[in-house]
């Protein structure tokens, strides 16, 4: 079929094209309290077509895989593209990949998550819903698992032709305490389980019904909270929260085609432009930073074979010692910047969300590297006098050209001479990108490296969902604006 | 099978799924675009994607999904698939009977609903589904051409959706509403990156596009937000589009309205020991907000994904809360009517203009749109995000200067209840990523003490 496909678009015109075929399956288990709120799986089936016409993209896709329809999508998607010519000011330039006749790779996930029964995950989620409210003061829980499994086939006509399966697990719980007199609510969210892209052995590890009582109790503990009193403090950041800074204020940024403009209708674009003021020039942080961007990582979510242009997942960096180095590319983006980095071939960023979807330049995993001396988050709140340390991601909202964020979490301790005080609540943080990571003096050594990350990062016009992971130790940022955002009540 | 459903195509396949039921109760409803977006149509998806004042991508895709619910008593479970063969949709029934036999017992189920009588709605417009990529090429021309001749930088998306939905059951309910919609936006920033101005359109019927417009008013921001300069955040009296309203009311109405939520004590609209705020004004009394499928400016959808008729349900009328959301069980348990989820709203206003708004304003700040809202705290529906492309600071009823962008953090009800005067109403493409989202049609607003917190150095 994927043949045909090719064949239907040379015949249409095409110099170049490409075919996925996906398969993907999902699976949603959603519980409140003691009863099972949603029970669904879903399966989608279709193959897109991305053809070159005369230097321009166009692209079509259908759930039909009759040989009739194929060859009609064919044919439109290089209507599309001839359509396209029209407002065309530079033609699309793919740099070179070595052709992958036969690759094959698979998520490592050891159990698969669609051959468990049912029953067994919901039995775990209402044990673990049950061991919440057992908790004095917690009045809701809600508990849920998603999963994926993506298969897919992509061919192009530089004869790479490959077969993956992409495995990801998502546990989540949010447990929510009432005050008696409901004058509040305070809830927290399960942030220490993060999604992988591992298969059912992820929930087996996760242990919800063993962390589901701290989880509750925190929630209590937070309605009688010291509301925080707004002001700058240090902040020790742990990795269940510190991913999302990254995510946002690192990966977004370094993404190309923000940078030059692409995404300026919705995404936005992006502070580190134009690149040639930026690539081996720009301080993005202070000298112990240094960010590593991959699709290799085992069981991180972006990880990969060869992405969606058939290139192969790569490792490289982003940052170095403070220094931009480097942008996130996919084959039709890297001779933007080829003089600039000197790298010749694309970093392998290409992705879409669905066969339904063009692939274009998604975030590959973005990770903070860990320090040389072998720290621990202890050894940084030990080192800080007057501070908070943040468990968990909350609410967060960054601009459009990704300088001002303002980021919450989901436990919030004060740090006080070196040692771990009371709990806090209302705790937001705000900050200008550079001044953050230039204000980062500590961080921890390898050991303290762990991998965070998102199921459903958008971008892209219609809007496309990508997994994410970003791996970092604790960190320490100095003098950082904190408010209250408990405002008005 | 055409790419979009007609009645008897659609009734064809509802009816092959109810008849390969073994179920106590099945529900069928046929649904678009791949697993994860529940809501869009099944039908074409296609759009036109620019940047740089050119063509960037184009797409079109097909696609019908069909998602099955099986009931065992209380036990049930949900499948959905877009193999729509025999053997395929066969095995969906199968596979989700033996899901809800597995199942345990839903305290809260509720039966499916008898059959039920639909108004229908004229929301599809051949003109939306007949966009082809040809056409859509031509429509986006006009803002290229202009950025081009400004010596701008024109970005920008136009996206239509053309298909149906249908929903059946086992007791006999069918329900079938076709629909067509389109939202065309586009950003325009100037060459020294100081300065972007947006304009953006949506709507069931394409004849309602002015490209040439969306040009004028986005090229004619980017040129007047050039170079802006840092004001000091604090609370400001605000001039506000109707798009940047509509960004912020479309929160309350899906993240803050539910009635169980508030019923349970963790809302803003619950009451202090115990209940809703019901019957008590909310927001200031020139407020009313309405969702009403028939309204010419909105045309949602007649049924809601159970089946249930829709109503025209007012939300808030003259500042007093009239309803929450209440689904078929809370309502049953509260002993009042279900409402659904608001397809589609429409907010009431008055007849001035965005200019009357800004010539009545002594010292405030003109937002075009907001970007990156998320809520902050659920007690309050306070919510944080930041202004974007088209930012002024207006002095003695003038647009004085552009001023750089801010962060707010800010509460809907607030701004509702701070109102200073409201413009006309208009239908807006109020979601922030610029896809066909809900219907949306709110008035521009002038309100006082809208709380900025600090200025961001994006343009």
């Amino acid at each position: 079929m994927a043949l045909l496909a090719l064949d239907a678009a040379r015949s249409a015109g095409a110099s170049y094209a490409d075919v996925r075929v996906s398969g993907v399956r999902t699976q949603s288990v959603e519980t409140r309290e003691n009863r099972v709120t949603d029970l669904s799986d879903g399966e989608s089936f279709g193959f897109g077509i991305r053809v070159l016409v005369g230097g321009a993209w166009g692209f079509a896709a259908s759930r039909d895989l009759s040989r009739p329809e194929v060859q009609r999508v064919a044919r439109a998607a290089a209507q599309q593209a001839r359509a396209n010519r029209r407002a065309l000011e530079r033609p699309i330039v793919l740099a070179p990949a070595d052709p992958v006749p036969d690759g094959r790779w698979s998520s490592p996930a050891r159990i698969d998550p669609f051959e468990v029964p049912v029953e067994q995950k919901v039995d775990l989620l209402l044990r673990a819903n049950a061991e919440a409210l057992r908790v004095r003061g917690a009045r809701f829980v809600s508990s849920s698992m998603d999963f994926v499994r993506d298969e897919r086939t992509y061919a192009n006509t530089d004869g790479t032709f490959t077969v993956q399966t992409v495995v990801r697990s998502d546990p989540a719980m949010t447990v929510t305490a009432v005050a008696p007199d409901a004058s509040d609510f305070q809830s927290r969210q399960s942030d220490d389980v993060q999604p992988m892209g591992i298969g059912y052995e992820h929930v087996e590890q996760s242990d919800f019904i063993g962390n589901a009582p701290r989880w509750a109790e925190e929630a209590v503990q937070k309605l009688s909270a010291r509301s925080v009193d707004a002001g700058s403090y240090d902040l020790v950041l742990h990795p269940t929260h510190l991913w999302l800074t990254i995510h946002e204020s690192i990966g977004h940024p370094t993404e190309l085609d923000r940078a030059l403009g692409y995404e300026a209708n919705y995404a936005g674009t992006s502070f580190l432009a134009p690149p040639r003021d930026i690539i081996n020039r720009f301080r993005f942080g202070s000298e112990i930073m240094s960010v590593q961007a991959d699709r290799r990582q085992p069981g991180s979510l972006s990880a990969i074979g060869w992405d969606d242009d058939g290139v192969p997942a790569d490792e490289w960096l982003l940052i170095r010692n403070g220094i931009v180095t480097d942008y996130q590319t996919t084959r039709d983006q890297v001779a933007w910047i080829s003089d600039l980095t000197g790298v010749r071939r694309s970093h392998g960023c290409s992705y879409a969300q669905t066969w339904a979807d063009v692939q274009f330049q998604r975030m590959p995993n973005v990770s903070l590297l860990p320090g040389e001396q072998d720290l621990s988050a202890e050894d940084l709140i030990a080192a800080t006098d007057r501070g908070i340390y943040i468990q968990g991601a909350g609410a967060y909202s960054i601009d459009h050209q990704r300088y001002n964020f303002q980021f919450g979490g989901q436990v919030f301790h004060e740090i006080h001479n070196g040692r771990l005080g009371a709990i806090l609540k209302d705790v937001t943080y705000q900050a200008r990108t550079p001044d953050f990571w230039n204000a980062m003096d500590m961080i921890g050594g390898r050991r303290s490296y762990r991998l965070g990350g998102s199921f459903t990062d958008g971008k892209g016009q219609p809007s496309q969902s990508n997994a994410v992971s970003h791996g970092c130790p604790p960190a320490r940022f100095r003098n950082v604006t904190v408010i209250n955002t408990g405002r008005g009540r | 099978m055409s790419a979009i459903l007609s009645r008897d195509e659609a009734k064809a396949i509802t009816d092959k799924v109810l008849g390969f039921s073994r179920a106590d109760a099945c529900r069928v409803s046929i649904l678009g675009r791949a697993a994860f977006d529940e809501r869009t149509l099944a039908g074409l998806h296609a759009n036109t994607r620019f940047a740089g004042n050119a063509i960037t991508t184009s797409g079109e895709s097909v696609n019908v999904r069909v998602r099955v619910r099986s009931a065992f008593g209380r036990r049930s479970a949900t499948l959905s698939t877009n193999i729509l063969s025999d053997e395929g949709l066969r095995r969906s029934v199968e596979t989700s009977e033996r899901l809800a036999r597995l199942a345990p017992e839903d305290p809260e189920a509720m039966p499916e609903l008898e059959p039920q009588a639909y108004r229908e709605v004229p929301g599809f417009f051949e003109r939306t589904a007949g966009l082809d990529a040809e056409r859509r090429a031509a429509a986006v021309m006009p803002v290229l051409q202009a950025a081009r001749r400004a010596s701008l930088q024109s970005a920008g998306f136009l996206t239509l959706n053309a298909g149906c939905t249908a929903v059946a059951n086992s007791r006999g309910l069918f329900g079938y509403h076709r629909s067509t919609a389109f939202s065309y936006t586009t950003t325009v920033r100037t060459p020294d990156g100081t300065g972007s101005g947006w304009a953006g359109a949506a709507h069931n019927d394409w004849s309602r596009a002015r490209p040439q417009e969306l040009a004028h008013t986005a090229i004619a921001k980017a040129r007047l937000s050039q170079n802006p300069v840092a004001i000091e955040p604090g609370p400001y009296t605000v001039v506000l589009e109707a798009t940047a309203v509509a960004n912020l009311l479309r929160l309350l109405l899906v993240f803050a309205m539910g009635a169980r939520p508030a019923d349970e004590g963790r809302s803003f609209f619950s009451k202090r020991g115990g209940g809703n705020k019901i019957g008590e004004r909310v927001v200031d009394e020139r407020v009313t907000l309405v969702s009403d499928p028939w309204d010419p400016d909105l045309l949602a959808s007649p049924f809601d994904g159970e089946g249930q008729p829709s109503e025209r349900v007012a939300w808030i009328e003259n500042g007093v809360l009239r309803n929450l959301m209440y689904d078929r069980y809370w309502a049953e348990q509260r002993q009042t009517r279900p409402t659904g989820f608001p397809a589609a709203v429409k907010m009431t206003g008055g007849t001035a203009m965005l200019d009357d708004l800004i010539r009545s304003t002594e010292r405030g700040i003109l937002v075009t749109r907001f970007w990156y809202i998320r809520g902050l705290d659920p007690r309050t529906v306070l919510y944080t995000g930041l202004t974007r492309d088209g930012t002024f600071l207006i002095e003695n009823g003038r647009i004085a200067r552009p001023v750089k962008n801010l962060r707010f953090n800010e509460s809907p009800v607030a701004m509702l209840n701070n109102l200073d005067l409201l413009g006309q109403p208009m239908r807006v493409s109020g979601s922030e990523s610029g896809d066909v989202g809900a219907a949306v049609v709110v008035p521009p607003i002038k309100t006082r003490e809208f709380h900025f917190q600090s200025v961001s150095d994006a343009v």
